[in-house]
């Protein structure tokens, strides 16, 4: 029920945007978020929930960056 | 992203987890989201984990949650004469008299994607009332908020929202499980962020990650709960930051606060749990199918025999129940955790059954 896919937006028209899963394209409301063409959003029931932040994303790979050290150690 | 289901990476985190919960003893890691659950099992975690550790489901599929006398309503609703929407499983859940019955009986009853797909039914029958059944946890209730300020004088909503926090107070509160930590849920949070679930930790003392859905999100979440319980921490932490902001989507929570006002509501298998149910506000009475149909929420005794309150309260797993894969089954459902697809007993049911 909380599952919440993400896809990019690739057109936007007021409150709808078309988002591109993988190449399968549906309306999605946009009342939730604020975003441009080409930004990467979650989509849950048919409405944007969060743009995804690459700045974040890449931070939290910082995280797993330090983990994946320790393997070196084996 | 393939980092997070990268099997090497997998076996990196997995050793460190055996590292740090060696001298641990019982640890007992509970998630509240049928998402979780679904990745949990498809990807065989629990099997890859120290026998020290188990991770149970406790009340994180909206569908299962939804009590008998909210079905009732809405059933009653569509008496009424209104076409009644709402999403997926909720049609098939068992009850005093179950959605797909009264459909089957030739109520209008019909099944959507999105409440969008609802305020456009709405819009193209205008002489009909089209009344959105609305389940689902803090994912959900803004797009219900958007429709509600957003539609045709003709679209109501009849909320069984709920909201996921009071309900983990409640887990804890009761003292039947005991609990070392939890696996928040990931999309509930990108709303309400890190914040609504500090109180938790500080009241009881446990360790929170918020996870991602990836295998690797899942096992990062607990190693680093491994991590707080070895150094005595007791803090919310997020492991999902590329889809939660520690603020959540503050736009969003405006609108739900607009919008929505708390109330207590009964879950299915609880009691009733204070301030975790969402109602429409006064103001927005002209949206509200309880008042425009004069529905009150009747109170419907649990079927005997269904281990479901017990499934989703974390006091049993799934095989634990005596009907399960017996007279119980995702093709006959005796209770809600069968029917959703976010539900344990059906996620258990489709990956583990043949094993044991």
């Amino acid at each position: 029920m909380c599952l919440a896919v993400p896809g990019k937006v690739i057109e936007i028209k007021d409150s709808v945007g078309i988002v591109d899963f993988n190449g399968i394209k549906r309306e999605v409301r946009l009342d939730l978020v604020d975003v441009i063409v080409g930004d990467y959003v979650i989509v849950h029931t048919g409405f944007a929930i969060e743009k995804m932040g690459e700045k974040e994303a890449l931070e939290s790979l910082e995280i797993w960056k330090e983990l994946l050290k320790f393997q070196e150690d084996y | 992203m393939d980092l997070y289901k990268d099997r090497n990476a997998s076996d990196t985190i997995i050793r460190k987890i055996f590292e740090l919960s060696k001298d641990l003893g019982e640890i007992k890691l509970c998630h509240v989201c049928g998402t979780h659950e679904h990745v949990i099992t498809h990807y065989g975690i629990r099997a890859l984990l120290p026998e020290n550790i188990q991770v149970v489901s406790g009340p994180g599929c909206p569908v299962c949650v939804t009590t008998q006398g909210e079905i009732e309503a809405a059933v009653k609703v569509a008496e009424k004469g209104a076409i009644v929407t709402t999403y997926g499983d909720m049609i098939r859940v068992p009850s005093k008299r179950s959605l797909s019955d009264a459909k089957a009986s030739g109520l209008d009853i019909r099944l959507v994607y999105s409440i969008n797909d609802s305020i456009n039914l709405a819009i193209s029958n205008p002489d009909k009332k089209i009344v959105h059944f609305a389940i689902g946890f803090e994912t959900t209730c803004p797009t219900t908020a958007v429709a509600v300020l957003n539609s045709p004088d003709n679209f109501y909503v009849l909320s069984a929202h709920r909201v996921v926090p009071p309900a983990m107070d409640l887990l804890l509160s009761s003292g039947k499980i005991n609990l070392s930590g939890f696996i928040d849920p990931g999309h509930v949070s990108t709303i309400i962020g890190t914040k609504p679930y500090e109180p938790i930790s500080k009241k009881f003392h446990v360790p929170q990650v918020i996870c991602g859905f990836e295998p690797n999100d899942i096992l990062m979440g607990i190693y680093l709960l491994i991590k707080q319980i070895k150094e005595k921490r007791a803090e919310v932490e997020n492991e999902y930051v590329r889809g939660v902001r520690t603020e959540g989507n503050t736009k969003a929570q405006k609108l739900m606060e607009k919008v929505f006002e708390s109330c207590d509501i009964r879950w299915r298998g609880f009691p009733v749990i204070p301030g975790s149910g969402l109602s429409l506000k006064n103001e927005f009475s002209n949206k509200d199918a309880y008042k425009e149909f004069n529905i009150e929420i009747e109170d419907i005794p649990e079927e005997e025999g269904c281990s479901c309150p017990e499934v989703l309260r974390a006091e049993k797993i799934p095989s634990q129940c005596p009907l399960f894969g017996n007279t119980c089954t995702p093709q006959s459902p005796k209770g809600p955790c069968m029917v959703s697809k976010e539900g344990a007993c059906y996620i258990s049911f489709k990956y583990e059954k043949p094993f044991r």
